[in-house]
């Protein structure tokens, strides 16, 4: 039966009704999928990928609505009544998604939520769907399955949750699995495993798998056809192998193009040491209080050492937990820390918030999310420039709104930016306004924590390209902390890779990458960087 | 769990102690006395009635015996109802203010509960829009112009309830004072629940469940409804806390002889001794209530774990 064609997705348009006017997320698209075949959807946010896929489940926002047709071997999904559709949605069309964390129904445990569909689907009593619960959770290699049925979903990590929701999606053995992004969430040594256990599942199964990501790593590693979409149309598809030997749509070229290459060269060894941090440690304090006893402590910094020089790039990577966050903040004494901090030097460890203020204005931070740290209710102007205030008080507004004016022009943007508000921005904009407002005091340092994380591909790159023409123009020092190791390659001549607080391995970013010695570091590289294909194409 | 209950009735010994302290001030600061009456009594007399109630000692040792008083559990006698001690009074009225509360709030909730869940099912429909009316006015009417219509209408015209009274507790004279104390109720637990089940129908669990082709029946009551109930017993709790201790005005207007005229009536009195009962038993329902709310959480939703 392979090479059938099992789903077709004929003229689907996708509208959402919104306060200014209908919305169009998906502008009459064709595609389809056969069955035991991978599929890849892939876009930038925005696209469309994931409304054409929540279109064709009936998932949609109650102020979206579909038209066209969705073929499911001779039914249309789009007007199949709800009992004829709840027959073919978790049945014969699963669906895994983004957010493994809040996929899951918080309240009821692992067994009960994995039984719920056995038992609707397949009219199992309670024993039966057990028995059957327990062989999923071992089909997506739970351990301790037993025990798991009686846990909670905030019991398990991201990766697990994740593989319940597999589990769920595959409890009714469906023809075909659609997965809408599901590793962006996780760390990526979870992402690979997660990747791996689909493609086993694909082998032993048989299943079609729909994937949609922004992912082209993924796309490479994972999909047969490749459908490329951009802003609600599909602009080019393909064999997976053709598509990216041999790209023919602009958009994909583009896409292609933007995975952040290039390399940072070292500073010369003589450069001037600017900050150094000598066995920081920072200790977290959980529960405790009136009556209930003394509190649980957590090193999220475990006796670490750092010494950064004059344009020189340390990338901090680790997964999520790792500590590497919490040692930035405490290298610019934003939080208290044990251990010695020495800035141009100057003793920090000692210092008080006033001896501290006029050393901010040399020591920036900038942060992941370009959407929650920047006052909806200030303009562009105003947020920029309001360091000005404190480390430059004898500013004329004037001279100020020509500091702005430079600074926005710096960082790529147009100056009339700031008379505007946040929410008019992109997130690539709102993060070129973020590292304004720390460029325009003239920093040293600059620590830079996931910067580039919340961004689409092509727009990371050239936030990557303008961090580095920054640090050209202005000989600053970066701290990129980062879980995304192609960015921290393009970015760092030195990396320090960091679990549960403690340094696992440091060095020059070309040893660490080509010659990593402890098996955490090959874990995870393995993870982010192996070109190798999941799966063997029939 | 039981550790934790223990430790939090520990902690409400200091926090009552704070409120009985503040109360027993604060009333005493007020102008006058039990016993400054319009028409006046002779001198001799007050002097009398004073020493009798130990109202003449300095303000610190009348402190120090009530609050020994109280740790007997002794409330005091009323000093405007001089037959009855505070305690009795509350032995007789209570129960009334407590049966009248509870009804209403447990139909508040089952009412009020079942609109809300249809408004966010019909979001931004007819069934919608009538329920959010239906709220607003619920909540907009005050109860002492709703007494007053429930009198004249079931009372008077159609003659179906009587007007007032308690006769005895019989049935049919708790329902108007339970209607009237419950419809302002359910007009805001429409509301929350309406909220809370709108936001819970657009989780990401609930996308799941419908993912997986689960029953409408299954993704509304078993997956949405138990997250959204959450918010509903957050407020439950400080409003049977107030609904409990009875109303001064549906109490007044139907006659009924429960507790709650004697905030009012104790405060302006003067009863020194009436006004602190009546804080304490406020106080001590308030705490209850509240430590029952967060017993309910940790049984409604297992994230919540106290010990």
């Amino acid at each position: 039966m392979a090479g059938e064609t099992i789903l077709s997705v004929n003229d689907l348009r996708v509208r959402f009704r919104t306060l200014d006017g209908a919305v169009e997320a998906v502008k009459g698209i064709n595609l389809h999928i056969d069955a035991g075949e991978t599929v890849a959807v892939v876009g930038e946010s925005g696209s469309g990928k994931s409304q054409t896929m929540m279109a064709a489940m009936s998932l949609l926002a109650s102020n979206g609505e579909a038209t066209g047709v969705v073929d499911y071997r001779g039914k249309n999904l789009l007007t199949l009544g709800k009992s004829e559709l709840n027959k073919v949605r978790g049945v014969k069309i699963s669906m895994i998604f983004q957010e493994p964390m809040t996929s899951l129904d918080p309240l009821y445990t692992i067994g009960n939520q994995l039984m719920e569909p056995i038992r609707r689907h397949r009219g199992l009593d309670a024993k039966a769907a057990r028995v059957e619960a327990l062989r999923l959770l071992e089909l997506v290699k739970i351990p301790d399955p037993e025990r798991r049925l009686k846990s909670y979903p905030h019991e398990m990590s991201g990766g697990q949750r994740q593989r319940v929701m597999i589990a769920m999606a595959l409890a009714n053995d469906p023809d075909i699995l659609i997965a809408d992004e599901p590793t962006t969430a996780l760390d990526v040594t979870i992402q690979a495993q997660i990747l791996m256990l689909l493609a086993e599942l694909q082998r032993k199964l048989g299943m079609a798998i729909v994937f949609i990501t922004h992912d082209l790593g993924i796309v490479r590693r994972f999909a047969d056809r490749v459908y490329v979409m951009r802003s609600g149309e599909v602009v080019e598809e393909g064999k997976a192998d053709e598509l990216f030997a041999n790209p023919q749509h602009d958009y994909t070229k583009m896409l292609l193009a933007a995975e952040p290459t290039g390399r940072k060269a070292a500073p010369p060894d003589n450069a001037p040491i600017l900050l150094e941090g000598r066995n920081v440690e920072v200790e977290f304090k959980i529960g405790g209080g009136f009556l209930a006893g003394p509190p649980m402590l957590l090193k999220a910094v475990d006796h670490i050492s750092v010494m950064l020089k004059r344009n020189q790039t340390i990338g901090i990577v680790g997964e999520s937990g790792s500590g590497k966050s919490t040692l930035g903040r405490a290298l610019l004494r934003l939080l208290p820390s044990e251990g010695s901090i020495r800035f141009g030097g100057q003793d920090l460890s000692k210092a008080d918030k006033s001896t501290m203020r006029p050393l901010r204005r040399e020591l920036q931070l900038v942060f992941q999310d370009p959407f929650g740290s920047l006052s909806p209710r200030m303009t562009v102007g105003q947020i920029i420039t309001e360091g000005l205030l404190v480390h430059e008080p004898s500013l004329s507004g004037k001279q100020r709104d020509a500091r702005a004016v430079e600074a926005l022009l710096e960082v790529g943007l147009d100056p009339a930016a700031r008379n505007r508000y946040p929410h008019e921005f992109s997130g690539g904009q709102r993060q070129r306004i973020a590292i304004a407002r720390a460029m325009i005091l003239k920093p040293k340092v600059v620590v830079l924590d996931e910067p580039t994380s919340a961004l689409d591909r092509s727009v990371q790159k050239q936030i990557v390209e303008l961090l580095r023409k920054l640090q050209a123009d202005h000989d600053l020092s970066y701290l990129f902390i980062s879980h995304d190791l192609a960015v921290v390659r393009a970015m760092s001549d030195y990396i320090i890779v960091m679990k549960q607080g403690k340094i696992v391995e440091e060095g020059p970013t070309e040893e660490i990458f080509g010659d990593p010695r402890e098996a955490y570091t090959k874990t995870l590289m393995a993870a982010a960087i192996d070109e190798t294909k999941f799966r063997q194409s029939a | 769990m039981f550790v934790y209950v223990i430790r939090r009735l520990l902690t409400a010994i200091p926090t009552l102690f704070v409120i009985v302290t503040m109360a027993f001030f604060l009333i005493r600061i007020a102008p006058g006395g039990p016993f400054n009456q319009e028409r006046g009594l002779s001198p001799e007399i007050k002097a009398n009635l004073e020493a009798q109630f130990g109202l003449g000692d300095p303000l610190w040792l009348q402190y120090v015996n009530y609050l020994k008083n109280l740790l007997h559990g002794n409330f005091g006698p009323s000093y405007n109802l001089p037959d009855f001690t505070v305690t009795e009074l509350f032995a007789k009225g209570l129960p009334i203010s407590i049966q009248l509360g509870f009804s209403a709030l447990a139909l508040a909730l089952f009412v009020g509960g079942i609109l809300g869940i249809v408004a966010a099912l019909n979001q931004n429909k007819l069934g919608d829009y009538s329920v959010i009316a239906l709220a607003t006015a619920g909540s907009t009417i005050p109860t002492f112009v709703i007494a007053p219509v429930i009198q004249l209408l079931f009372g008077l015209t159609w003659k179906l309830l009587p007007i007032g009274g308690w006769g005895d507790g019989a049935l049919i004279n708790k329902i108007g004072p339970i209607l009237t104390l419950s419809l302002p109720q359910i007009a805001i637990v429409a509301r929350l629940m309406r909220g809370s089940m709108i936001e819970s129908l657009r989780s990401n669990h609930i996308r799941t469940a419908r993912a997986l082709g689960l029953s409408d029946w299954s993704v509304v009551v078993k997956h949405a409804l138990r997250g959204a109930v959450l918010p509903i017993v957050s407020y439950a709790g400080p409003a049977a806390a107030a609904l409990l201790t009875g109303s001064i005005i549906v109490e007044t207007i139907f006659a009924i002889p429960g507790v709650g005229r004697y905030f009012v009536d104790a405060a302006l009195n003067r009863d020194y001794t009436l006004v602190m009962g009546t804080v304490v038993v406020i106080a001590l329902f308030t705490i209850a209530f509240n430590l029952i709310v967060d017993i309910l959480y940790a049984f409604f939703d297992p994230r919540v774990r106290y010990d």
